[in-house]
């Protein structure tokens, strides 16, 4: 530790750390626009500039290291004179539009200048104008406002590792931008939202929708996926304007992904249902809440009594809260109803009592960045978890090495030690386990991947991406995983999909486990089984059957065929309507109360912010009243908490059996399909953001993915049409033809409007000319 | 399917690349875009700039911020020649605004303009280390020192 | 006098530029022993401390003492690289040396690499200077054949790889920090200090950078152990014969002057520039009889520079003067730091408004003002060298900026 003293008081100081750093700590002001304590010191903007004693002139507080003895004052007459000096210059070419600009009342500028500007600008020169560039759907632009400070250029440089906005030109000249006008795709771009600290760059989404002074903040989740970002909400005369980061360093950090930020924007989405609806004579009709209700419940009975309950299953989000999933599989399993699963994207469930109690990283999230060495295995990380891969790359950042084995050559935001490339991961995964038994070597990349895994002596992981998880192997995936875990010492681990798998799995959301992992010997049908083959009726929870699983139409299809379909959800759509026969409306996210589970198994509370849309309800009361209606025992809660203490009193069980499953050999012998989930069509939440829907990544117009070579075996040319076929099931869509995918392998999107008549969960697939 | 580079162009560039450590490709850019500049007609395309991106290994922006903070490198279409007249203060001492004005009536056109033909680009330069020979000139690589209305009547006179 | 003996000693050869004629003189004589003696590196730093050898760059510095910054045995890559981006108005020495004597700045290299241990040097030339780029790898090409450079050089075991590098127009790489960021492909962008280049120079290794003068006066110097204190005058502006010209240091501007010819058309002497564009103007009557050092021109409020001397006669407009001056480094300013990049295009506005009769009282304090919250507020000299001229314009001839308004 060093001593020093600023503005008289003596200051403890870390070696190495700047006098701001320091000066933060004990709060003593200092303005500043470039520094950010995320972010490497640019020193550029030189507003922080204090005076320290034997210095020749005044030094950034940011960029200055503190020293044995130094003096620094923050408030000298040299400190302010050279701060007052660069404030004027700040504003000289800076437009003064504050009444017409949105970051008004949150501007870092406007707050400095309040306390180092003068009162009247002597600039009488013609200021300068910027020429706007369209950055796409999610930011606006107003460049002329820009200070220059880099911030978001940095951004793109050290933190999500895609550069996009540069700094052109130089002098006075010089501008923030992408040069060519271009949308920035990034799946985390908008975070320069917040790093911007001024108006040159803010929401597009939010532009001109509130002043900041008239919102009122509330603390929130991401509830997107299984990491839980931690966002604080902006809600003004009930409806919630935007989205920001609220700062976790467990979890987020401060990073957003753009899919966490802008899914507000389908909170009122058209499609949202205003009154309980049911079916008569294949006409809608608005009800009453208890009709619906009513109508609901018997028809189950109806359904259980006539075919037997193991013909009545419900499907419920991964993204439903924990009181929710818990609620349901009660009223399920009160009413003998044992098929009851959450796992609408998984296709192998062997091995499913092996799994722990619920899907965890192998690792807490926040450790991911230590790990030495990483293997990746059938992940678009950045495109599947992005707050994942920004830690990913902190970890390349910090001296890891990640490999992966994948299908395709994707685009990481870090370095790889190796890649191989194939379709056949099984294969793959086993060489690797090979290669450390010592039984055989394999590719150069598998060396490469068993040797970091063997040799590193550092932290290690294992992840399995969606690909893996979707695989209809998944299993043998599994079981060599942990073989390799068990002997490398790596971790195993993987983020689930939804945002509250980890809560599916500890409330009992699985057919064959009851509320806290404890094993049922009645056990139900999973998903796969209640969708392969129609059942006669369904309870669906938050789910579109074609979007949300795996068998894509197919599933719809399935659930069609029933003679009875509730449909418990926030918004309805043209096959909702076809299949259901009541439809009761819940509450959405923003309007709800809830505990998620997170991929560390931490609980975090949603609370409602604005008031439920229409008449609909939130889920748990729903649920509830079912369950009265039904004359069920233990549902007299007459508030949420009551439920969440229910589940938290519930001791989880501890072991469970191993996954010994041996992998079986693998080969391609037509060409196989992998059938990626787009960003943007995770959850129907996120599938009505209509900023995120015009994003590149919402992939809206999907592609038959192939590389050269097999383009060249079938016959095709980039933009042509193809037609994909297997199991009796086709489609017809462009080619395009992606030297990064790997021989043999088919990518088509799944969960897309123009590729679910193909279900993915087939994968052994044959493309023709068409 | 993005721009690439002719073969005589890598080559080129490949020479540059071995004055460097491997891992700094980044650091042959400048010498590349002068290669690919040169190669076409003295001015940058973007897909140019794309092109030494993708060879060279290093995002596209980085590229522009290159190609838009050095004068040498031109972004939009340059006549067949370039000249740059210094017009710094040792030049201006000189005589080196009456030459300006000679050479933009003799052009008929400004400084950042090419004639009608695109023949010449016209441009200001600031100082080119030639002091001693003020007022000068760049034509294209070459230095012309000591300038009067005789030796710029030349000068134009020898392009082709 | 003696002229010309360092950096120019072979202007008088033929085809000077050749590895023949620079050995013809002597050339590459000292390089030889040091390889064959294993000269002991402090011995070699010693010799340049008593020379009292001060880099040539502008600011001066004890290149003695910035070569005992980097250690022969520390462990890891090493680099010098040479500043030969010579772009301060009114230089154009370093230009010479590499037209007409590139082997002794390649030796000069090589000497500075054994001393520092590094095996690799990059000379970074500005862009425009083709016809010296293209001598300078014409000597490279000669001395690599020669083996005096490249792997193992004559069997001593030592390495040392010269390239040269060419910057693309940009006056700010001459900032030492810009030129390494330059040199690692990136926007010449001045670079916070500390971590200094002898800790975290280019590719974040220890590296020294010396001016071309710097290090072509080293072979000289160590084989005579004499002209640590010569220094090339780059002589401009309204003298009857501008040139370079390599003298002692302190002698008196009426010296300089008288070896320059005299005052163009027999004018009368209004003021000099004694250092580059961006060093503090002189009036006459205190330039005449000033010996040019670096200290003696220091006490007089101005500085030495990169010894470009700019002779300015009655009939210049000061006011025109400083207006092109101001453009230059609005023109040049990188645009990393605020007061740089919005201060240099304030104050060329407001002198072309004074300029063109559109100038108010208040503006020529405000130019004032508004370089001294640029001075000594940004990261690297550039913003200084700004606000110095406009400073000391105004300083010696503001009834001529009245006379405007």
């Amino acid at each position: 530790m060093i001593k020093l003293e600023i503005d008289g008081e003596t200051v403890e100081a870390e070696e190495g750390s700047s006098i701001i750093e320091n000066a933060d700590r004990l709060q003593i002001p200092i303005p500043r626009f470039c520094y950010h304590h995320k972010l490497s010191v640019a020193a550029n903007c030189r507003m922080c500039l204090v005076h320290v004693e034997n210095s020749r002139k005044p030094m950034p507080a940011c960029a200055t290291p503190v020293a044995e003895g130094m003096k620094v004052w923050t408030k000298s007459k040299e400190a302010v004179a050279a701060q007052h000096a660069v404030m004027e210059f700040l504003l000289v070419n800076h437009p003064l539009d504050c009444p017409i600009c949105d970051q008004g009342g949150e501007c870092e500028l406007q707050d400095v200048a309040m306390g180092y500007g003068r009162d009247y600008s002597r600039y009488d020169e013609p200021k300068r104008a910027v020429i706007d560039q369209n950055l796409g759907p999610l930011i606006a632009t107003d460049m002329t406002r820009c200070i220059h400070c880099t911030r978001c250029v940095r951004f793109g440089e050290e933190i999500s590792g895609q550069r996009e906005m540069g700094a052109t030109g130089r002098g006075e000249n010089t501008e923030i931008g992408t040069f060519i006008e271009q949308n920035v795709d990034s799946e985390v771009s908008a975070n320069i939202i917040d790093l911007c600290p001024v108006g040159a760059l803010t929401s597009k989404p939010f532009r001109f929708k509130a002043r900041t002074w008239e919102m009122r903040q509330h603390p929130g989740i991401g509830t997107h996926d299984c990491i839980g970002a931690n966002i604080y909400l902006h809600v003004h005369n009930e409806q919630v304007m935007r989205v920001v980061p609220r700062e976790n360093e467990r979890l987020n950090e401060i990073w957003l992904a753009d899919r966490d930020r802008f899914s507000y924007t389908a909170v009122l989405h058209d499609e949202r249902i205003r009154k309980p609806m049911i079916r008569k004579q294949d006409k809608w009709h608005v009800v009453s809440w208890v009709e619906a209700l009513k109508y609901a419940i018997s028809g189950i009975k109806l359904i259980s009594q006539k075919y037997g309950a193991e013909n009545f299953g419900a499907l419920i989000s991964p993204s439903a809260s924990v009181e929710e999933q818990y609620l349901l599989q009660k009223l399920m399993r009160g009413l003998g109803i044992n098929n009851i699963d959450h796992r609408l994207r998984q296709v192998d469930f062997r091995m499913q009592e092996a799994e722990p109690l619920y899907p965890t990283l192998g690792v807490d999230f926040a450790d991911i960045e230590k790990q030495q060495a990483i293997l990746v295995v059938g992940g678009n990380i950045p495109k599947e978890h992005p707050n994942l891969a920004l830690k990913l790359r902190k970890a390349v950042v910090q001296g890891g090495s990640i490999a992966c084995i994948n299908p395709v050559a994707y685009k990481f935001n870090f370095d790889l030690l190796a890649e191989e490339i194939t379709g056949t991961l099984i294969k793959s995964l086993q060489q690797v386990l090979d290669v450390l038994e010592q039984k055989s070597t394999g590719t150069a990349a598998v060396n490469k991947i068993a040797h970091m895994l063997r040799d590193d002596s550092g932290d290690k992981l294992i992840i399995l991406g969606q690909l893996a998880l979707q695989h209809p192997r998944a299993a043998e995936l599994k079981a060599l995983a942990i073989r390799i875990s068990n002997i490398t010492g790596a971790k195993f681990g993987f983020c689930s999909n939804g945002a509250n798998a980890a809560g599916a799995w500890i409330s009992g959301c699985v057919p064959h486990r009851m509320p806290g992992g404890h094993p049922t010997d009645e056990i139900g049908k999973h998903a796969g089984e209640m969708l392969e083959k129609p059942l006669r009726g369904y309870l669906l929870y938050g789910v579109e059957p074609e979007f949300d699983s795996v068998f894509g139409n197919k599933a719809l299809t399935s659930v069609s065929e029933s003679d009875f379909v509730v449909a418990v959800a926030s918004y309805t759509s043209e096959s909702i309507k076809q299949i259901a026969d009541v439809i009761l409306p819940i509450a959405q996210l923003v309007e709800m109360t809830g505990n998620y589970i997170n991929v560390d198994g931490i609980w975090q509370e949603l609370r409602a912010v604005t008031k439920p849309f229409g008449e609909s309800r939130p889920g748990w009361k729903v649920l509830r009243v079912l369950a009265n209606m039904a004359e069920l025992e233990g549902f007299d809660y007459t508030d949420v908490s009551q439920v969440t203490d229910e589940i938290c009193e519930i001791e989880c069980a501890e072991k469970f059996v191993q996954n010994t499953l041996s992998a079986e050999p693998e080969e391609i012998n037509n060409l196989k399909r992998f059938a990626p989930v787009s960003l943007y069509a995770v959850d129907g939440t996120v599938r009505r953001a209509g900023p995120l829907q015009q994003t590149a990544d919402a992939n809206l117009e999907p592609r038959i993915c192939i590389n050269q070579n097999t383009a060249k075996y079938i016959g095709l040319a980039d933009g042509a049409y193809a037609s994909v076929h297997s199991g009796g099931y086709h489609v017809k869509l462009k080619v395009l033809i992606d030297t990064q995918v790997a021989d043999q392998v088919v990518i088509i999107n799944q969960a897309n409007r123009l590729t679910n008549p193909l279900p993915a969960h087939l994968t052994s697939v044959e493309v023709k000319q068409c | 399917m993005s721009t690439q580079l002719p073969q005589d162009i890598t080559t080129q560039i490949d020479k540059f690349l071995a004055k460097f450590p491997d891992d700094q490709r980044q650091s042959a850019v400048i010498s590349s875009l002068f290669v690919v500049q040169n190669n076409n007609g003295g001015w940058l395309s973007t897909e140019l700039m794309d092109a030494v991106a993708d060879y060279i290994g290093m995002p596209k922006i980085a590229v522009y911020e290159v190609a838009s903070f050095y004068s040498l490198f031109d972004l939009e279409e340059v006549g067949k020649h370039k000249i740059y007249l210094c017009t710094n203060i040792a030049c201006m001492l000189r005589g080196s605004k009456s030459i300006a004005q000679y050479l933009q009536s003799k052009l008929n056109i400004k400084f950042n303009e090419t004639t009608a033909d695109g023949k010449v680009t016209l441009k200001s330069a600031e100082c080119l280390g030639a002091c001693g020979g003020a007022p000068m000139l760049q034509l294209d690589d070459q230095y012309h020192e000591n300038l009067t209305f005789e030796r710029i009547d030349a000068l134009l006179e020898e392009l082709d | 006098m003696e002229i010309n003996k360092v950096c120019y000693r072979a202007l008088h050869v033929p085809n000077s530029w050749t590895l023949d004629a620079y050995q013809s003189i002597g050339g590459y004589k000292v390089w030889r022993k040091i390889l064959q003696e294993k000269t002991d590196p402090n011995k070699i730093i010693e010799q340049l401390k008593e020379s009292g050898l001060r880099g040539r760059g502008g600011a001066g510095f004890p290149t003695a003492t910035k070569w005992t910054f980097i250690k022969r045995d520390m462990p890891g890559q090493k680099y010098v690289v040479c500043n030969s981006d010579e772009g301060e108005p009114g230089t154009f020495k370093d230009r010479d040396i590499m037209r007409y004597n590139p082997h002794q700045l390649l030796e000069g290299i090589a000497i500075a690499g054994y001393v520092m241990g590094a095996s690799v040097a990059y000379n970074y030339i500005r862009g425009e200077y083709r016809e010296p780029i293209a001598r300078m790898e014409a000597a490279l090409a000669e001395a690599n054949a020669a083996r005096l450079l490249g792997k193992d050089i004559l069997g001593s075991g030592f390495d040392m790889h010269i390239h040269n590098v060419e910057g693309a127009g940009a006056y700010i790489c001459g900032e030492e920090t810009a030129l390494l960021d330059s040199l690692e492909g990136k926007k010449g962008l001045p670079r916070f200090k500390p971590p200094f280049p002898a800790a975290h120079g280019v590719y974040g290794k220890p590296t020294t950078v010396n001016n071309t003068e710097t290090l072509a006066s080293v072979p000289v110097i160590l084989e005579t152990g004499k002209y640590g204190n010569y220094k090339i005058f780059s002589v401009s502006g309204h003298v009857n014969k501008p040139g370079n010209y390599e003298v002692p240091l302190g002698i008196t501007f009426r010296e300089l002057l008288d070896l320059a010819g005299g005052m163009l058309d027999g004018k009368k002497l209004k003021a000099v520039i004694p250092g580059g564009s961006s060093a503090p103007v002189l009036p006459a009557e205190q330039i005449m009889d000033m010996p040019m050092d670096f200290d003696s021109l220091a006490k007089a409020g101005t500085m030495l520079g990169s010894g470009a001397v700019i002779v300015l006669n009655e009939d210049t407009c000061m006011v025109e003067l400083l207006a092109r001056i101001s453009d230059f480094y609005m023109e040049e300013s990188c645009g990393q730091c605020t007061p740089c990049r919005e201060g240099t295009g304030w104050m060329a506005r407001i002198l072309h408004r004074i300029l063109h009769g559109e100038g108010s009282k208040e503006d020529i304090d405000k130019l004032d003002s508004i370089a001294s919250g640029i001075m000594g507020h940004t990261i690297c000299a550039l913003g200084d060298a700004a606000a110095m001229p406009v400073q000391s314009f105004i300083k010696h001839f503001r009834q001529e900026f009245v006379a405007k308004i």
